[in-house]
């Protein structure tokens, strides 16, 4: 069985993020990268199927990004992942969805594959995307946002369960597909001290765009960036104090009904 | 490609979701810019009785499909549909709403008609003979304000509960059935089963008031508090990323970076200190209320009205004075 995890760096939870002094993006200084929460939740999945099937089973780990991402696929490659493909290219600067797709699909059909495990979206820009639009580039199907991921016997299907908005949807599909991955799905493991010695051993390839046969971005060039935008400051929190707590809850109904009007 | 706009109305349960109504008041502000008609497309079982729901708010023409292979949620069935009509009526711009259905199908879908899609739009807007959109990135803790190249169709999700309904206006659109063209043997994801979460209260995503507890709930047994105060309200519970680990509230509910993004009108915080993770997930939201024994919470910096005290003391009175005035 050949499992593909998609793995991204992206700026940590914890970090405070700000725009660049041109405007064309953020400030990478003194920000503390990370592997994208959702996509520990999906290596984890990847090794946990490949401890389920046995054999000659094996987890491959495929990163895009620049070469510091190196850092992320390893930790990946200690939690117990074999090897993994990094992408990396000078031409690749914000890639949109599309792009990365592309680059992801070709570098995944040269290798083959039965089953890709991605987080449900990166945390930095937010778009939920790719995993679609190489589920459909690679003729397979998708399904997103998984919290429950049990494969039948055979191997050959899965039934994958997701929350929707007011319920619990069940999704069956035939393998291979690509299966996004969210908070709950499992319990991500720790990268132990065996771990993080074998990695250091483990193949990274190496490939830039020529290298999967590129010869310029494919997919890009469909969206131009107008501003970034910093969040508007709050506006001042009217505190509501009064010697009686209910005297000051009252107040704070009275409010909500006549000036927000929301209750 | 025309300047025309097709809607996606989701139905769930036979029922269209509100955000529609929202999505044709989006595709409208398009239709005034390009000059095009505005569409919409209606997947599903019920989806016939529905349409007039959108027919009533100056769209030109509903299509309905509901046939065998509609009948359940699939992925790439749905998304071929969508495409299918997309390149049928030449639309340059489709409206999806940013759910589970529209998320998952809108990106298949635009990955079929190789367009662009830009996801979770809160403001659209069309000016210097372009659509443009403004969406949050890092998790909300930027926005960036983006438009396409042109040249393809653009595919854009919209956040519920950001943009107005559309008003209703004289002369319904055509109601017309179509055939989903869909070989069922042939799909190979499909949703077999939906289990209706338990309590009947709705989710975090689509609750117009959200009642949230943090750390200080102490106990799992103590949500029974904002629960009440919420089922009064005919709100949802929501919940912090450190309550959710503490084990005192259920991940589904967790509101935040690493969990759901609410945009209710109303949010009341209840003990929660207000870490970036949290506001991230919670910061459009219209009003937000904190209650919080400590002072300096940051929560207390975005919220618009605070009252510092145990919220098992204010929790309980803010339930009883809202039961009196309801």
């Amino acid at each position: 069985m050949k499992i593909i995890v998609l793995l991204k760096r992206v700026p940590d939870t914890e970090a405070k993020i700000l725009i660049n002094q041109e405007g064309t993006g953020i400030r990478e200084d003194g920000v503390k990268f990370v592997i994208n929460p959702y996509d520990e939740y999906a290596i984890e999945e990847g090794l946990l199927m490949k401890e389920k099937i046995g054999g000659d089973s094996k987890v491959t780990v495929v990163c895009m990004g620049p070469e510091e991402a190196t850092e992320v696929i390893r930790t990946a490659l200690a939690m117990g992942a074999d090897d993994a493909v990094h992408i990396a290219d000078g031409a690749l600067s914000y890639p949109g969805p599309f792009t990365t797709a592309a680059i992801m699909a070709k570098a995944i059909r040269d290798d083959g594959f039965d089953v890709i495990f991605c987080g449900k979206q990166a945390i930095d820009d937010d778009m939920a995307q790719v995993h679609c639009i190489l589920a459909e580039m690679l003729d397979v199907p998708q399904v997103s946002v998984a919290t429950t991921f049990e494969l039948s016997d055979d191997a050959k299907k899965a039934v994958v369960g997701r929350r929707i908005e007011g319920g619990d949807e069940k999704i069956e599909t035939s393998l291979p597909a690509v299966i996004s991955c969210d908070k709950g799905l499992n319990e991500p493991r720790y990268a132990s001290l065996p771990g993080i010695m074998k990695a250091k051993k483990k193949e990274i390839r190496k490939k830039s765009l020529a290298d999967l046969g590129f010869s310029e971005v494919p997919g890009g060039g469909r969206s131009r960036i107008l501003k970034w935008l910093p969040l508007s400051k709050g506006g001042e929190c009217r505190m509501i104090e009064a010697e009686e707590t209910s005297d000051a809850v009252r107040e704070l109904v009275r409010l909500l009904r006549e000036e927000a009007k929301v209750i | 490609m025309s300047g025309d706009i097709l809607v996606f109305g989701e139905i769930r349960n036979g029922e269209l979701k509100k955000v529609a109504k929202e999505l044709v008041h989006g595709a409208m502000t398009i239709a005034d810019g390009t000059g095009g008609s505005v569409d919409a497309l209606i997947i599903g079982t019920g989806a016939e009785a529905e349409a007039a729901k959108l027919a009533g708010l100056g769209v030109r023409k509903v299509a309905v499909v509901d046939d065998e292979a509609t009948a359940n949620y699939s992925p790439e069935g749905y998304a071929t549909v969508l495409a299918d009509l997309v390149k049928e009526g030449d639309y340059g711009y489709v409206l999806l709403g940013a759910t589970s259905m529209g998320r998952d199908l809108g990106a298949r879908a635009v990955a079929k008609v190789d367009g662009v899609m830009f996801s979770d739009c809160v403001e659209l807007g069309f000016d210097g003979g372009t659509v443009k959109v403004k969406r949050p990135v890092y998790s909300g803790k930027l926005y960036l304000e983006i438009a396409p190249t042109g040249g393809r169709p653009v595919f854009m999700t919209i956040r519920p509960n950001n943009l107005p309904p559309a008003a209703e206006k004289d002369g319904g659109g055509e109601v017309a059935r179509r055939a989903s063209g869909i070989d069922l043997a042939a799909i190979k994801a499909i949703a077999t089963e939906i289990v209706p979460l338990a309590g009947g209260r709705p989710d975090v995503t689509e609750a117009d008031i959200i009642i949230s507890g943090g750390r200080a709930m102490k106990d799992a047994s103590n949500f029974k508090l904002l629960e009440e105060l919420a089922d009064l309200l005919g709100g949802a519970v929501g919940a912090s990323r450190a309550a959710v680990d503490a084990g005192y509230a259920v991940q589904p509910i967790q509101v935040g970076q690493t969990g759901k993004v609410v945009n209710p009108k109303l949010y009341i915080a209840c003990g929660i200190s207000g870490a970036i993770q949290h506001l991230a997930g919670m910061r459009t939201s219209k009003v937000i209320v904190a209650i919080n024994k400590d002072s300096n919470a940051p929560i207390f910096e975005k919220a618009h009205y605070g009252i510092v005290g145990d919220l098992f003391e204010v929790v309980p009175i803010l339930t009883e004075e809202i039961r009196k005035i309801l």
